[in-house]
């Protein structure tokens, strides 16, 4: 069960990852960058599930923080307020 | 009692991972950095939120850690999106559309009018 | 002071939440530390001080939050519908709804909400109007927007931070 979970949380991420890729503007990849962070701290958290381990919680926990200051870090450079 | 929890938690959990998958699918279907970013803001914060309280459903010792970081997500990933959106909108990114409605661009405007006459 | 004491209760059930125990000792420290930031920083978190706590404004936060759930969910299968089609069914546009929420917290929780729900991503807002990225425009009237999108939460966002 928890690598069907694994299979299709991978699927979503490959999928954005292709929007990163192909792009065609900045923002575009942006986009995708914002939804690969977070579908990867989803599966950081189905990650510890799976290995039993609690400190995987925390990194998500950091990663999905940081990510956020990452891209709002970012939209703010576009309007030119940083 | 246990076992009942153990099951729904899987149930939301593949709830979530679905829209997981939704989310990246949206995000690489639309025609446009905006509808892009519906897709990928609301599909992606059900499903992460959806994921993570799942696991803290089959896993309850970890359960209010579990929330802390939906709630997080909850509260973080509509303030991203608006920012994004809000960028892109100032670097002159149009808005993919068949007929032409468009209040912000008036409204913008208006308000450098206003800051050019002060 | 009673800022200071609701940012200190928040920061301390953060605390709680996060580490997860009840030993003493964490929550010691977890006590001082959260003192130490509701006293550095409870001024400019909250407005409204221990107000938040009252009998009222939890309610109707609990029936808010089963409200928010609900069309959040609608939302979530509405664009999943969306996604899933051969050919996207969209009709984007941006579109003005005004509001008339005063507080600069009710108005960031009202468009935080309206970003969750279906179809509808707010862009900006300037003064007392939103500014929203409908996915499928039905109507060009702010007054009829403002009925179709936001209606559904602002009466309760009234309550709770007003």
């Amino acid at each position: 069960m928890i690598y069907a979970f694994f299979g299709v949380a991978i699927a979503g991420l490959i999928l954005a990852a292709i929007r990163f890729a192909i792009g065609p503007t900045v923002p575009d990849r942006l986009v995708a960058l914002d939804t690969m962070t977070t579908i990867t701290t989803a599966f950081l958290v189905l990650l510890g599930f799976f290995f039993e381990r609690y400190i995987y919680i925390d990194v998500a926990l950091i990663y999905g923080v940081l990510g956020f200051v990452g891209v709002l870090t970012m939209a703010r450079y576009f309007e030119g307020g940083l | 009692m246990y076992q009942i929890l153990e099951y729904a938690g899987m149930v939301v959990t593949t709830i979530g991972v679905i829209f997981l998958f939704l989310g990246g699918l949206g995000v690489l279907r639309m025609p446009d950095v905006y509808t892009r970013m519906q897709a990928g803001t609301k599909a992606t914060t059900l499903g992460a939120v959806g994921a993570i309280v799942g696991v803290g459903m089959m896993h309850p010792e970890w359960f209010f850690k579990t929330s802390i970081i939906a709630l997080f997500i909850l509260l973080s990933n509509p303030i991203s999106s608006h920012a994004l959106a809000r960028g892109s909108y100032k670097i002159g990114i149009k808005v993919w559309q068949k007929k032409k409605i468009d209040a912000y661009e008036d409204a913008l405007k208006k308000v450098k009018k206003e800051e050019e006459a002060v | 002071m009673s800022r200071i004491l609701f940012s200190f209760i928040v920061f301390f059930l953060f605390w709680v939440a996060l580490t997860s125990s009840l030993d003493p000792q964490e929550l010691g420290v977890g006590a001082l530390v959260s003192l130490i930031i509701a006293f550095l920083a409870g001024k400019e978190i909250t407005e409204d001080g221990m107000k938040n706590f009252s009998f009222r404004r939890i309610q109707y936060t609990i029936r808010y939050l089963f409200v928010f759930f609900w069309e959040m969910i609608k939302a979530n299968l509405d664009v999943a519908m969306r996604i899933i089609q051969p050919v996207i069914p969209i009709n984007p546009g941006i579109v003005e709804v005004p509001t008339k929420l005063k507080s600069n917290v009710a108005k960031l929780a009202l468009a935080n909400s309206i970003t969750l729900t279906p179809g509808t991503l707010t862009v900006d807002i300037i003064d007392d109007k939103l500014y929203i990225h409908w996915i499928d425009v039905k109507s060009e009237n702010p007054e009829e927007n403002f009925k179709e999108i936001s209606s559904v939460f602002e009466k309760y966002i009234k309550e709770i931070f007003e």
